[in-house]
């Protein structure tokens, strides 16, 4: 499997996102800078973490607008893989790639912690490898990442099971506590429609190894190259 | 030329806390009276043009394309022309 992994001006998450792709999940692995328009055949596109273009005006908005992002909306749009983390996610949704906005943390504050995260939805091409309701620890780095919609749209995403992340206390209970943002029904991570597109504002290219911390973010790389394999085979 | 002035604020489902933390700050300076504090940004644009609907209807196409995003955000327009 191939990944590409976009690089703005204001990317720092896509060399960790490199070493993971390449270290230790053993993929072949890309950078697609920002004013290209060829996307070199990757199979999944992963828009890291940062601050694209200065996240000047809005987090994402001046970045949706750049060369290789009307490529990445194309190949969204086909059903080709993609996976916002943090920055990439602000920019998926400036992009109308995902629905709702992420804006200021109800904080106020820089939040750099760690979070539990649990999944909602395993059924998808990044969270196969987990299990039901699952509890997973990532790292989070953001001062953006209050997640809102509008209140038809949230209800859809209810219903459709289309939040795939929430954020949960350690024992896996969602708890205003235990929501490190504000995000509206603690949302942590959501899905397209068509199931092919996810964002979420924790890290996991931060959580591969155990050196790190943590090896809860390798699942879902993982889950990618295990959906990739699967459709090969089909 | 004329010159338009932009200003964006949150819709009024959207919580502003920024907003919130600046009401409390001024209930904390005495200012009992304020009830409510909303933030948002100021635009200054200067574009050249004769037609002052024209003008309008650019800026106002801006503001649905970049300057502001509808999802989360309202935004007002005001034009005035002036001199070169």
């Amino acid at each position: 499997m191939k990944f590409g992994i976009v690089v703005f001006p204001g990317s720092h998450g896509a060399t960790d996102c490199y070493y993971a792709l390449e270290q230790v999940l053993k993929e072949a692995v890309t950078y697609l800078w920002h004013a290209e328009e060829d996307l070199q055949g990757v199979d999944c596109v992963i828009i890291p973490g940062g601050y694209a273009y200065g996240n000047y005006l809005r987090p994402g908005s001046i970045a949706r607008f750049s060369p290789i992002m009307k490529q990445v909306i194309a190949f969204g749009k086909q059903g080709g893989l993609i996976l916002g983390l943090c920055n990439g996610f602000q920019i998926l949704t400036e992009a109308g790639l995902l629905p709702g906005a992420l804006i200021r943390n109800s904080s106020l504050r820089f939040q750099c912690q760690n979070t539990y995260l649990r999944v909602e939805q395993t059924q998808t091409p990044f969270t196969n490898l987990c299990t039901e309701k699952e509890i997973v620890k990532m790292p989070i780095a953001h001062a953006e990442g209050c997640f809102v919609v509008a209140k038809e749209t949230l209800e859809s995403l209810e219903k459709e099971s289309r939040i795939v992340l929430r954020y949960c206390d350690e024992q896996g209970e969602i708890t205003p506590e235990s929501n490190p943002n504000g995000s509206l029904n603690n949302i942590a991570g959501i899905i397209n429609e068509q199931g092919n597109i996810l964002g979420m504002m924790s890290r996991p290219e931060r959580c591969v190894e155990a050196i790190l911390g943590g090896v809860d973010g390798k699942k879902l790389f993982s889950s990618l190259v295990e959906w990739w394999q699967g459709g090969a085979e089909r | 030329m004329f010159k338009a002035v932009v200003t964006i604020t949150y819709k009024k489902s959207i919580l502003d806390p920024q907003g919130n933390a600046v009401h409390k700050a001024l209930k904390s300076l005495g200012y009992q009276e304020v009830e409510d504090v909303r933030m948002g940004k100021h635009m200054e644009i200067l574009l050249r043009g004769e037609e002052l609907q024209e003008a309008e209807a650019q800026v106002k196409e801006m503001c649905s394309r970049l300057l502001a995003n509808p999802v989360i955000e309202d935004y007002q327009v005001e034009l005035v022309e002036v001199e070169v």
